[in-house]
């Protein structure tokens, strides 16, 4: 009953706020702002022009009689049936306007697959639900995340104009100039796709698929993954920011300096809350889309954190660690090692023993998190993650 | 043909006494063609509107962005559960059971070849079913990877359901290779004296060659989810990258199956409007020979253009290419078929009665899913066409009106033959008015949603998808509930109405015709002379 009422309040609060308007009648395929997408539109546009013509022609025929050759008004049926010529005629001429559009899409499409001499190679890798991004060879990565807040999704605040399509950290690209992606995925099948990009290729664990592009103006550019990867499919959009070249090498530093920043986090002494007021940032960002924001889960396929023994048993802080570091196989849960910063990791443990009443006052530090990768029972090895647990007992 | 005459005659008095059972065990042991196409096509009915319930799910869920109704997980369900129930539950069972009624009836032959096998292949149907659909009550939820329930989301990540969605599409695939068989078998063998293959009626052919497909293809799919149930439970990696198998292989055989199974679902369509349009402009069809090679090249073609459901999972070029080409291919045939229907009304003399009305708008919309269908084998438009609502519109402008319409159209059509009694026209022209404008308003903004940059299968959209979507969901209820008309009417058809003569409709042929209205328990006991 409180569950209906909830759900009636929210549909309410629903249409009140989508209520507030936003005139939204795009009817075609973005141009885009790359050679291959303004190509892929002119095709688009062609063939849809073909079709409609044809269309109007047969139609017309069709409009024709029924208007013209009814019984009411008197039509007496012809009864001719069988041409030979005729069959030939309307086999061939579809037959050669085939022809006609096949010649332009096969230019297209090996423009695409054309993936040699690229200036910036980027590993773009699908996790549920959430992109990551790897500059290769600048030693420059990081998670791309949804950034619209639940609250919005649940219709109890008013939606940004953006909406579903805006996320924590961009992928940040120069212009002008040919940048490669190398698109993979740690788990299920996920598909990166920018519409003005005309980008869109599977990532697909196991399989590295290229695919490029050269943005002529800059601007942000944003799209969402394209094939179903479980439960929030919708929530993990892209977002591309096209800069300046000076304006992305700037970038691509400032990234550095942070990343050397994030290690040395790693030798300074942590109190109890700072760790908690960051582990409550990284658990809502990471672990809350199953576990829920009050640690409840929604069991049996995501569990509780809440009250559960792993998360409030002394003995059980080694296991909280390594679930958390190697994921567990087969569920959702991943492997965080690779996606966290030693810090974040500890945070987000520290985090979860204490909040939602669990109370344990004991704190993970930063150094555990080194000293524990050090131990070797973590393998900084993708395949384990998609390995059945049969092959990996024989390691 | 006196002497025909009377020994029909005198059969039809010599199994009077032995008709239907009575109660509930003339349906479980019925051997008779007749009755089981009536349960096939209630049971596919029942199918029509549980799978129809779920899309309305999704349509109030997509009435508005942001989550209102349903979770993501159940969403997903939904999804699933209502591409699976629409293919397997509505459309194929419906069309075995028009074929079963009619097949027997058009060819002059008293009975399927194997009536008992008839019988099995129905009676698996509600517990494959009911299996399927149990699944939602089970801990974890139902299948709720996509009805294409792609690996390694559905083997790995799939919930423990998913064990019993793989034992019912088996038997789903039983019954459906037993029913291709027993068609088969029909067709081939039962033909009355004088029926020569090129004397068949087009439905008859359009089955003919389906059930060729089914049999090709319905183990093609067993395979797949076999290989599921290994890796799932027996420690295989047919689809593990991290075992050493391969996620795209499963898309390669899906859709080995896929792309014939849409044509098992439109083939049986084009038989059907190729017996009504005729009918009803009281006018030969205009190139009954040709329309039988179209049908054939077109089944030949669905083998080779699988992989144009995967442009976007990077197979090499010359491969695309090659699935481009193919594809393309397929507007020839299907472009015959549809310059022959309206070449078939040009200078007719038309009226148009609900399986008329029904017809016309199959042709005018199955054309137009078919214009998005070529758009969509232009290999590098796919790339932003691929898995957006443009593809959701395009499959539900061949499916609904190309399978739906056409059953509408077939029911309305034989329905005087099987009930004695004529239908309510009025309504039935209500019936197809509001499906029509529901149907339109419902798949034709998905285009422009889906050129915009929708992609299909998700629970919550941005917010200038919002306006067509709320235009979808209003469409959506419309043609959703219109539908319990149609259940209306059909009742209100079996408990009487005005007298069904043996031939109702003016310009109709076919032996179907030469019986009585409604026609007997057994038809056609001894061969009819075909000339």
């Amino acid at each position: 009953m409180m569950q209906q009422a909830k759900t009636l309040t929210l549909l309410l609060a629903g249409l009140a706020v989508a209520g507030s308007g936003h005139a939204a009648w795009e009817v075609n395929m973005t141009e885009g702002v790359t050679a291959v997408s303004r190509n892929i539109y002119g095709l688009h546009m062609t063939i849809m022009t073909i079709c409609a013509v044809i269309g109007v022609i047969v139609f017309g025929v069709m409009f024709y009689s029924i208007y013209k050759h009814r019984k009411s008004k008197g039509a007496v049926p012809q009864q001719f049936h069988e041409s030979t010529l005729v069959e030939i005629v309307w086999t061939s001429i579809p037959f050669l306007i085939l022809v006609l559009m096949a010649i332009p899409a096969t230019k297209t499409l090996v423009e695409i697959y054309n993936t040699d001499e690229a200036d910036v190679d980027i590993k773009i890798t699908g996790y549920q639900w959430k992109w990551q991004y790897e500059y290769l060879g600048e030693d420059v990565s990081f998670f791309s995340n949804l950034s619209t807040p639940i609250e919005q999704i649940h219709n109890v605040r008013n939606k940004n104009p953006n909406y579903l399509l805006e996320v924590d950290e961009p992928l940040v690209l120069p212009v002008g100039k040919k940048v490669r992606f190398l698109v993979t995925a740690a788990d299920v099948i996920h598909s990166w796709w920018v519409p003005a990009l005309a980008v869109k290729r599977d990532a697909i664990p196991g399989f590295i698929n290229e695919a490029w592009t050269n943005i002529d103006v800059p601007g942000t550019y944003r799209g969402q993954c394209a094939e179903l990867c479980g439960k929030n499919h919708a929530y993990m959009p892209i977002v591309v920011e096209a800069k300046s070249e000076e304006e992305f090498d700037q970038w691509l530093k400032e990234k550095k300096a942070e990343a050397s920043r994030e290690r040395e986090l790693n030798d300074k002494v942590w109190s109890m809350d700072e760790l908690m007021v960051r582990g409550e940032q990284v658990y809502n960002k990471v672990c809350a889309v199953c576990h829920q924001p009050n640690g409840a889960g929604m069991p049996p396929i995501f569990p509780a954190l809440k009250g559960s023994p792993m998360a409030t048993e002394a003995d059980q802080i080694g296991a909280h660690v390594d679930i958390v570091m190697n994921g567990k196989k087969g569920s959702a849960m991943q492997s965080f090692a690779g996606q966290l910063s030693e810090v974040d990791i500890a945070a987000v443990i520290t985090y979860e023993r204490n909040a939602w009443g669990n109370n344990t006052g004991e704190m993970v530090t930063p150094k555990e998190i080194v000293d524990y990768k050090k131990t070797g029972k973590y393998e900084e090895d993708p395949a384990r993650q998609t390995m059945p647990e049969n092959q990996q007992a024989s390691l | 043909m006196s002497t025909v005459t009377d020994s029909v005659d005198t059969d039809v008095k010599a199994h009077e006494d032995h008709g239907p059972a009575k109660g509930l065990m003339r349906w479980v042991l019925t051997t008779n063609h007749k009755d089981i196409g009536s349960m096939y096509l209630w049971f596919s009915f029942a199918m029509f509107l549980t799978g129809g319930a779920m899309a309305m799910i999704i349509r109030a869920e997509l009435f508005q962005p942001g989550l209102q109704i349903v979770e993501p997980a159940f969403f997903n369900q939904m999804t699933t559960m209502h591409g699976l129930i629409m293919v397997f539950g509505a459309v194929m069972p419906a069309f075995v059971g028009l074929a079963n009624w009619m097949i027997p009836m058009m060819i002059g032959a008293p009975d399927m070849a194997m009536p008992r096998m008839n019988n099995w292949s129905f009676w698996i149907l509600p517990f494959a079913a009911v299996m399927l659909i149990s699944t939602l009550f089970m801990e974890g939820g139902g299948p709720n990877f996509g009805w294409t329930f792609y690996a390694p989301l559905s083997t790995d990540y799939g919930p423990p359901s998913t064990t019993f969605f793989i034992f019912a599409i088996h038997m789903l695939g039983i019954s459906s290779i037993m029913g291709a068989i027993n068609i088969i078998a029909t067709i081939l063998n039962l033909r009355a004296p004088g029926m020569t293959m090129m004397k068949m009626p087009l439905f008859v052919w359009t089955w003919l060659i389906t059930a060729y497909l089914l049999i090709a293809v319905m183990p093609v799919l067993a395979g797949a989810v076999t290989m599921m149930l290994m890796d799932i439970h027996f420690g295989t990696s047919f689809f593990n990258a991290g075992g050493g198998g391969d996620p795209v292989l499963f898309q390669h055989i899906f859709w080995f199956f896929g792309h014939p199974e849409v044509y098992i679902m439109i083939l049986p369509s084009f038989g059907i409007v190729s017996a009504i349009i005729p009918a009803f402009a009281r006018k030969h069809l205009f190139g009954y020979t040709s329309m039988v090679y179209a049908t054939a090249s077109i089944a030949f073609l669905s083998f080779i253009v699988w992989a144009h459901h995967m442009f976007t999972v990077g197979i090499p070029l010359i491969g695309e290419l090659f699935f481009m080409y193919a594809t393309m291919l397929i507007a020839v045939p299907t472009g015959v078929k549809v310059f022959n229907w309206v070449t078939t009304m040009f200078r007719g003399s038309m009226t148009f009665e609900a399986p008329m009305l029904f017809s016309t708008a199959f042709v005018v919309l199955f054309t137009i899913g078919g214009f998005s269908g070529l758009m969509l084998s232009i290999a590098p438009a796919d790339f932003q066409y691929h898995d957006t609502y443009f593809v959701v519109a395009h499959f539900h402008y061949v499916l609904v009106p190309g399978a739906i319409f056409a059953i509408f159209a077939a029911t309305y059509y034989w329905l005087p033959k099987w009930t004695g009694h004529m239908y309510d026209e009025t309504l039935a022209k209500v019936h197809f008015w509001m499906s029509f404008i529901g149907m339109n308003l419902t798949f034709f903004p998905m285009h422009f949603v889906g050129l915009a940059g929708m992609p299909r299968r998700i629970p919550d959209y941005a917010l200038q998808f919002a306006n067509f979507n709320e235009i979808s969901s209003i469409g959506g209820f419309l043609f959703g509930t219109t539908q319990f008309l149609f259940l209306f009417i059909i009742i209100k058809c079996i408990r009487g109405g005005e007298k069904a003569a043996a031939k109702p409709w003016e310009g109709a042929e076919g032996l179907e015709w030469s019986v009585p209205s409604p026609a007997p328990y057994h038809t056609f006991t001894t061969p009819p002379d075909v000339k």
